[in-house]
């Protein structure tokens, strides 16, 4: 098992999302993390599939993909040849006994404060999805009342594009 | 001109070349009826009996020209009842497009009546759907349906139009017949790799698929084989593509296919595979399958390559195109060890085969074989009928062994058989057991009211004779719910839908049946009795490999 992130870039069409999950679902890929967004084009949708499994099994998605007539073109992204990240919003219980452990901790990752009150601590944190798993595996000595993050999006590094991939 | 949608419908679709139609109206795709009655001249609208019927029509019309079949289809019940026909025509790669009538845009998405996400329903079964939400996409994405249906690797594309856009009107500009996307031959490098490999067999094999008539391959398929001197087999779906008595070609592989077929591709030490997968009905026993063979795949789906097997090289790449490059780099070779021993495979089946007397399903196919013309198309339903045709039939020319190969459609018989007639102008023949007969034989009736000539053969067992096999071999004879003992008596059935037939039980008296089957212009029902402990043989045990083969049967 390996993770791979790959990167699609879709027609921005009602539907689209659910003709790729659909077909991840029906030959059951093990889809960890999936994001959706607008481009630089309006006319064009971008898909960051984070995958758990085997080489052939990659293959398999991406050959599968590349069959949707609204796939414009695929782009498998290694941790050398890109940069990923993910949003974390992350909303601790405020226990006067534990606050500054929290803040300590919320400080040596880079998590902002975004909200406070007396009850709770929100903090937002953006970095490598390694990096968030940490943050959250730290945070659950405490009281964890909520948790919400965005998925992993990723851009090649150099001025290539993922629009001049050709798609065969 | 400004047309309402349901008539650029109508007008897209003839000038796309859709000359016949097939279909069922309803409510929500009235309009387009009504188009249809105002064209009436320039196309023909085939009604069925049931809306399923109408797709396997209008993939038996395709399979059989090769053209995109159409089918229309009203909201709600209407298009659920395409599904099963949408979704043999998917697993098969047969170019089809669906219309579909629903509800006008106001109303979608409030259940209701008659209203269903036909699009949703049909997402994984087609190769592409679309909802229409303007009248200015229609005659576009029409014809956009075309071309996908056709390209590539072929398949079902759905467009479901809301009333209110049936209604709306539009500027309607005719248009030419789109042509498909273009094909390219597999890349350079790898057709290279592929010559090393195929030079360097000692025993090589060539196996193909439906993809080889899709692609029109079929004479570089014998022309690499008689260059490379290798035997020949095929898939279910790739039957009728090359004569059945062509001296290389050994016939079907698989679960029911030929001992020879098989037993060269287990012994082959590099497999050919053109235009074909690697269904598990072939293949059995993934693991065990074609160990010591180096595997040379080529399709024009990417994702057939290292699906099921993997192969050491693949080629993504039209078929024919590719075939055209490899040809000349192969060397021409005899292989008289090899071909000796494939021979004596030949023989060795030979002793296996059912020279019984009486009317066995061997001597039925083969007095079938003696009526059917160049051209005659025959269609089949799916069990044990299906494969003693596939493995007996006789074929000239492609595109005339019509059958449900991945889905494994019950009930897709005769449906196909009255769009192949419609297809080729000819008459078709129906191969079909009592069971599947059973499930779509309200189509006789379209048959008659079109005065179709189809030619219905019911291998009549009165049991559901494969699912029976299973049971003798892997359910200690449990026969549970494969025992029909209908009453049904199919030539009074055959008088009450208006048309003719008749009961025979020898030889002799199927033969004279088929004589008179053929002088008739309609449809002509024969009710074939045969005996329900009848085997297809050979048999390799599901998920088993070719030490595992039933060749011969003691029942009782």
């Amino acid at each position: 098992m390996r993770r791979y992130t790959v990167a699609v870039l879709v027609n921005n069409q009602f539907g689209v999302l659910n003709r790729v999950t659909s077909m991840f679902r029906r030959r059951q890929f093990n889809i960890s993390a999936l994001t959706v967004s607008e481009t630089e084009t309006k006319e064009l949708s971008r898909i960051t599939v984070v995958f758990d499994g085997e080489e052939v099994a990659k293959q398999q998605l991406i050959n599968q993909l590349y069959k949707l007539p609204d796939v414009c073109s695929i782009k498998e992204f290694s941790e050398d040849n890109s940069v990923s990240c993910e949003l974390l919003l992350i909303k601790m219980k405020n226990e006067p006994l534990y606050r500054d452990e929290i803040k300590g901790a919320a400080d040596a990752f880079g998590a902002l404060t975004v909200d406070y009150s007396k009850d709770y601590i929100m903090y937002r944190l953006t970095d490598t999805t390694r990096r968030i798993d940490d943050f959250i595996n730290l945070m659950r000595d405490y009281t964890i009342l909520e948790i919400c993050r965005t998925g992993s999006v990723s851009l090649e590094r150099g001025s290539t594009t993922i629009r001049q991939t050709i798609n065969l | 001109m400004l047309l309402s949608g349901a008539d650029i419908i109508v007008k897209t679709l003839i000038e796309q070349g859709a000359d016949t139609v097939f279909g069922y109206p309803g409510g929500q795709i009235l309009n387009v009826y009504d188009s249809l009655y105002k064209y009436r001249d320039e196309i023909t609208h085939v009604l069925t009996a049931h809306e399923q019927g109408a797709a396997h029509a209008a993939d038996g019309y395709a399979r059989a020209t090769g053209k995109v079949g159409v089918v229309i289809s009203t909201s709600g019940p209407g298009a659920t009842n395409l599904v099963t026909g949408i979704a043999t025509a998917y697993l098969d790669s047969v170019p089809m497009v669906a219309i579909c009538g629903n509800v006008p845009s106001m109303q979608i998405g409030t259940d209701s009546f008659q209203e269903i996400d036909i699009t949703g329903i049909t997402l994984p079964i087609t190769k592409h759907n679309y909802f229409i939400s303007h009248v200015s996409d229609l005659a576009d994405t029409i014809r956009e349906a075309f071309r996908l249906a056709k390209s590539g690797r072929p398949g079902p594309i759905l467009v479901d139009v809301p009333k209110d856009v049936q209604i709306a009107k539009y500027e309607y500009e005719p248009k030419a017949p789109v042509e498909k996307a273009e094909s390219y031959p597999a890349k350079d490098v790898r057709i290279e790799e592929a010559a090393e490999i195929i030079n360097s067999a000692k025993c090589p094999f060539v196996y193909f698929g439906g993809g080889i008539i899709t692609a029109n391959a079929e004479e570089e398929v014998l022309a690499l084989a008689e260059k490379i001197d290798a035997p020949v087999g095929c898939s279910l779906m790739g039957l009728s593509a090359v004569p059945t008595d062509h001296p290389r070609f050994l016939g079907m592989q698989g679960m029911h296919g030929h001992y020879a077929s098989s037993m060269s591709m287990h012994n082959a030490d590099v497999i050919i595979s053109l235009g074909v997968r690697f269904n598990d009905r072939v293949t059995g026993n993934r693991t065990k399958f074609a160990v010591g063979a180096k595997i040379v795949h080529i399709d024009v789906d990417g994702s057939e390559l290292n699906k099921t097997v993997n192969s050491v090289c693949g080629l993504r790449g039209d078929v024919k195109l590719t075939l055209q490059k490899l040809i000349p780099l192969l060397k021409e070779s005899k292989k008289d060890e090899w071909m000796a021993k494939v021979d004596a495979f030949r023989k060795e089946e030979e002793s296996y085969l059912d020279n019984r007397d009486g009317l066995t399903p061997r001597r039925a196919i083969l007095t079938v074989n003696a009526h059917l013309g160049e051209n005659t198309a025959v269609c089949t339903d799916v069990g044990q009928h299906q494969m003693w045709s596939a493995q007996s039939l006789n074929f000239k020319t492609p595109r005339r062994f019509l059958s449900s190969g991945g889905l494994g459609t019950m009930g897709f018989g005769l449906g196909a058989a009255i769009g192949a007639a419609f297809g080729t102008g000819e008459r078709s023949v129906l191969i079909t057991g009592d069971g599947s007969f059973g499930m779509n034989l309200n189509e006789l009736a379209t048959a008659v009211s079109y005065n179709v000539p189809v030619v219905v053969l019911i291998m009549n067992n009165s049991v559901l004779g494969m699912v029976r096999q299973w049971q003798t071999l892997f359910y200690d004879k449990h026969y549970s719910n494969t025992v029909l003992n209908r009453k049904t008596d199919f030539t009074a059935f055959a008088k009450a839908f208006g048309a003719e037939g008749e009961s025979v039980s020898t030889p002799e008296e199927l033969d004279s049946a088929l004589k008179r089957a053929f002088g008739t212009d309609g449809p002509y029902i024969i009710d074939c009795r045969i005996d329900k402990d009848e085997f297809v043989l050979p048999m390799l045990p599901p998920g088993g490999c070719m030490e595992d083969i039933i060749t011969k049967l003691e029942v009782n």
